[in-house]
């Protein structure tokens, strides 16, 4: 499809890495403008990137957008879990389409790869999490081309210095979302997520292995889906790639992957964070997508 | 006199060296052994811990519940403890349970640097009024100041112990008098050490950190634990009443106990063999052995090459889906032999 006459407006709530990598993201996009970067304090890091990127500014948090609601059509909420469910209502009544990169698992869980038409015309679109991006289009293959799938452990390794103060906080909750999105979208009996920080410097890339048992493996199918899915996931995440193709060994399933980061306003090692944030994006781009199919002249006369 | 309290997770740590197949029966028998003796705390479960049955390490032969049940039944005087890693097992999903099932000392453990990583699960167990130590998995893979930043962390959330553990038992005495003695200086709780024997120094080095201060001591019959073994509880508990510490422990007791778990725990009682030697010097976490050794069998490549390459990438303990990876790689470039 050709670019928009013109782009969706979206804000970002949250100017922290997230936040920040994903502005310079939306920046870059055909299909998504800036129109707003919102967070508590103008002299945060974030903030003085987007200033002097030339994306207005506000330090107002949600209050930016509730008082003056024509800035943007979409949100990307990049704050916190606690915060993004205050947000998820004021926003929702508000009319705007929310794509929450927080765990607080208010909307639908998506995975562009696997369901992304799914997502294009809800209210709130749920990111599940790094390694829920990075495991759930090959754990979803499992589920399609096998037969008995009894259970799915997905295991993510991440440089320690990639994850910041909230994750390490609440690893518990990195775990609960991951596992209700396996459990979501491989309808296994039973899942397991596993989350392991890794300190080595240089930094490691992060990576991610797909395990399962199931009744009788057909790797063959997998093998030729998960080719094809990788290089589905490559078009809206440039560093994700096959480490070990499908394998069964001592009883089970492997696949490995991994994913190394744009680079963007995140060092190359932080995949975990670029993988989530090349996800958001696709979503948006779709949203986009679908509302300038729906309505050629909308767009053009909502930013006139 | 002073006085060292022994931890005894030759139901845990054991559980590594039988691919975490210990039965039920096996728990009961040792846990009442253990008991006899007079061991302070007998830690049971999966080699990871609770909530670490899994395809990545091993899936346990008895569910973590049924584990606790048996071992609390057949403990009278001894604690009951679990080793238990976030990213692993969740508040909610599994230390709950674990607790309500009577365990007495949570040992919530982290690689090395990651203590920020236990705040949420040792100030829950702390909120409900049981026993809550830090443990600091693979320390020598940080120096000794930033062991002590991180048992500092340990210590604020409110960790009543910190021990550090040399998970790939890559440490000689000097490394562990140095360490103790900064750790026991600098944090106003007990410091403790939990050792391997792959260079054949977890007896030594135990002497050594109980030498600069540690108050806590971890031990296993016949050394029954992930690798080359851990330190050797019935070696253990004589050397130091024979330095002139005092353990609580009866000598023939324990004697009996490790002799127990050698007739009905293990196959054959571990060996520092010579991969365990290499996977010592790589400074690769001991539990990984099973893994390299099957793979490395699997598809022809020499298991001493794995641990060093694995020692290059720095991986740390959880990270056993890099074995698969290692192996694959080596298999394909081809590994030289001298015959």
């Amino acid at each position: 499809m050709n670019a928009p006459v013109a782009k969706l407006k979206v804000a970002i709530l949250g100017t922290g890495n997230i936040g920040t990598d994903l502005l310079i993201k939306s920046l870059r996009s055909q299909w998504l403008q800036p129109t707003l970067f919102v967070g508590r304090n103008l002299t945060s890091a974030g903030m003085v990137k987007a200033h002097s990127l030339g994306v207005p500014i506000s330090d107002q948090s949600i209050n930016a957008i509730a008082d003056k609601p024509g800035c943007c059509d979409l949100v990307f909420d990049a704050t916190s879990a606690a915060d993004a469910k205050r947000h998820a209502a004021i926003l929702r009544s508000l009319g705007k389409t929310v794509i929450d990169l927080t765990p607080a698992k208010v909307g639908e869980m998506c995975v562009p790869a696997v369901n992304l038409g799914d997502c294009d015309d809800v209210p709130n679109i749920n990111m599940v999490t790094c390694g829920g991006q990075a495991s759930i289009p090959i754990a979803f293959l499992i589920g399609q081309t096998q037969s008995d799938v009894q259970y799915v452990e997905v295991v993510s390794s991440i440089a320690s210095r990639s994850a910041g103060p909230a994750t390490r906080r609440n690893i518990d909750e990195y775990v609960e979302t991951t596992e209700k999105a396996i459990m979501r979208f491989t309808h296994a009996n039973s899942v397991k997520a596993i989350l392991i920080l890794n300190p080595a410097e240089p930094c490691i890339d992060m990576q991610t292995t797909i395990f399962a048992t199931v009744g009788s493996a057909n790797l063959p199918a997998l093998r030729e889906a998960v080719s094809e899915m990788v290089a589905n996931v490559k078009q809206y995440v440039p560093g994700y790639e096959l480490v070990v193709a499908p394998i069964l060994e001592n009883g089970r399933i492997v696949v490995t992957v991994k994913v190394q980061g744009l680079g963007d306003y995140l060092p190359k090692y932080a995949g975990n964070l670029d993988i989530i944030n090349c996800a958001a994006i696709a979503a948006a781009e779709q949203i986009a997508k679908k509302r300038a199919l729906q309505d050629p002249t909308q767009l053009k006369v909502a930013i006139s | 006199m002073s006085k060292i309290l022994i931890c005894d997770p030759t139901l845990r740590d054991g559980n590594h060296a039988v691919a975490h197949q210990i039965t039920s029966d096996q728990i009961a028998l040792y846990a009442a052994a253990a008991d006899c003796a007079g061991v302070p705390v007998v830690e049971v479960g999966h080699g990871n811990g609770l909530g670490a049955s899994s395809l990545q390490v091993g899936l346990a032969k008895v569910p973590d519940a049924e584990m606790l049940r048996v071992a609390k039944e057949h403990l009278v005087h001894s604690k009951l403890g679990i080793h238990v890693i976030p990213g692993f097992a969740t508040v909610r999903g599994h230390l709950m349970q674990a607790l309500d099932l009577g365990v007495d000392v949570v040992r919530v453990a982290s690689h090395c640097t990651e203590a920020d990583t236990t705040e949420q699960h040792i100030s829950y167990v702390r909120s409900t009024g049981k026993e809550v130590y830090g443990v600091l998995m693979m320390s020598h893979m940080a120096s000794p100041n930033v062991l002590l930043d991180e048992a500092l962390k340990m210590q604020s959330y409110g960790a009543e112990a910190v021990v550090i553990m040399d998970s790939a038992g890559a440490y000689v005495p000097d490394d562990v008098s140095e360490r103790i003695g900064i750790l026991t200086d600098g944090l106003g709780v007990p410091v403790g050490f939990h050792g391997h024997n792959n260079l054949g120094m977890a007896v030594a080095n135990s002497v050594a950190a109980v030498r600069a201060g540690a108050a806590i001591i971890d031990g296993t019959a016949r050394g029954f634990g992930a690798g080359a073994g851990n330190t050797q509880l019935e070696v253990l508990i004589p050397v130091l009443h024979k330095l002139g510490f005092e353990t609580g422990i009866d000598l023939y007791a324990i004697l009996d106990a490790a002799d127990t778990a050698e007739k009905h725990l293990m196959p054959n009682p571990p060996i520092v063999s010579s991969t365990s030697i290499v996977s010592g010097l790589a400074g690769v976490f001991s539990g990984f052995s099973k893994h390299v050794l099957r793979l490395s069998a699997e598809y022809g490549v020499d298991p001493r090459d794995v641990f060093f390459e694995l020692g290059r990438r720095k991986v740390v303990a959880g990270q056993e889906d890099s074995v698969i990876e290692v192996v694959i790689m080596l298999a394909g470039k081809g590994t030289k032999t001298c015959h």
